[in-house]
């Protein structure tokens, strides 16, 4: 499946059905990551429960270093 | 001891729904390492700690971050909506940050002159009227400017933060004036953010009557953050405390401090 991550193309492989699925295949799964999809943010308490879709926009944020 | 009804022990500042005994707020950017970071919090006394929102490195999923690192319960996160340059980025940034379930303030930052940083006042306004109306704790950035900060008031934000000056440029109060005019008419907490060089400059917003300081750079960026974290603190305190406790008024001829009676010749 073929998705954009963070302004990049990704193809991902099969067994990624859900948002939870896609943070455990980039290992970020445990972090503390913020995702957005086509636009539209998403409940943290979700992931496991929202598919991905082939062309799906994702971001994927998190906080960093600022003032 | 005292007869000033402002005893230091009860004197504590309120933004929206929170109290915080510091009046320190502190940028995490910046920092020369993580460890020195979380000694110069640690050293600050901080409570409310700034971030930004940013994409991850999703290559590197083990960087080291500051927020895996601190015990969450004892700080308050301001995220900002650094990186804005439009009303509808600045929302944006805002609700991906709230979606962390980590934080309901939000600093609005959105600039609008690159070599100066200055915030564009017309869309921080909008931004703190749609924020407000989201159930936010809204923080603007904004000018020195005492019309805008009545503006962002009247827009329902829970504190103004003008500018001491520019953001990173370390020279201190540039207009005291207009600090004072914002910071006698202010219905809510007024927190002079950036442009904050040295402990006197943060000293010195505290005694024009300021309810808070935020700075990052001035101590991120000192040969000895963690020691300059707690200058600033005591700094903040110092001014403060002759706040509260009301400076002499200023004259243009001495005055002895010595009685002129029972002078020997």
């Amino acid at each position: 499946m073929r998705l954009t991550i963070n302004g990049e193309v990704h193809d991902v492989p099969d067994h990624v059905k859900t948002v939870a699925d896609l943070l455990r295949h980039f290992g970020l799964d445990g972090k503390l990551v913020i995702v957005e999809q086509n636009r539209h943010v998403l409940d943290r308490d979700t992931y496991a429960d929202v598919p991905v879709r082939e062309g799906d926009v994702l971001e994927l944020v998190h906080f960093v270093g600022g003032g | 001891m005292t007869a000033n009804p402002t005893a230091v022990q009860d004197d504590v500042l309120k933004i929206g729904p929170y109290t915080f005994r510091s009046r320190l707020f502190l940028g995490t950017g910046k920092f020369p390492s993580l460890d020195v970071q979380k000694r110069a919090v640690a050293a600050s006394g901080a409570e409310v700690l700034t971030f930004a929102v940013r994409r991850m490195n999703i290559y590197d999923p083990n960087q080291p971050n500051l927020l895996e690192e601190l015990d969450l319960s004892r700080f308050k996160l301001l995220p900002n909506t650094a990186g804005a340059r439009t009303v509808e980025e600045a929302v944006r940034i805002a609700r991906l940050a709230r979606a962390s379930k980590l934080c309901d303030m939000i600093k609005v930052e959105i600039i609008g002159d690159p070599k100066t940083l200055l915030p564009d006042p017309v869309a921080t306004l909008e931004a703190t009227k749609i924020l407000v109306d989201e159930g936010f704790i809204v923080l603007p950035y904004t000018n020195d400017d005492p019309i805008l900060a009545r503006k962002l008031q009247e827009a329902g934000a829970h504190a103004v933060m003008p500018g001491a000056a520019p953001i990173g440029t370390g020279l201190g109060i540039l207009n005291p004036l207009n600090l004072s005019y914002i910071i006698e008419e202010a219905t809510v907490p007024v927190i002079i953010d950036a442009g904050i060089g040295s402990p006197a400059d943060a000293a010195k917003a505290m005694e024009l009557g300021a309810d808070g300081v935020l700075l990052n750079t001035a101590v991120a960026g000192a040969k000895d953050p963690v020691q300059m974290a707690e200058a600033f603190k005591l700094a903040v305190e110092a001014g403060r405390k002759a706040y509260l406790a009301g400076r002499i008024p200023k004259k243009r001829y001495a005055s002895a401090s010595s009685p002129m009676e029972g002078l020997m010749f």
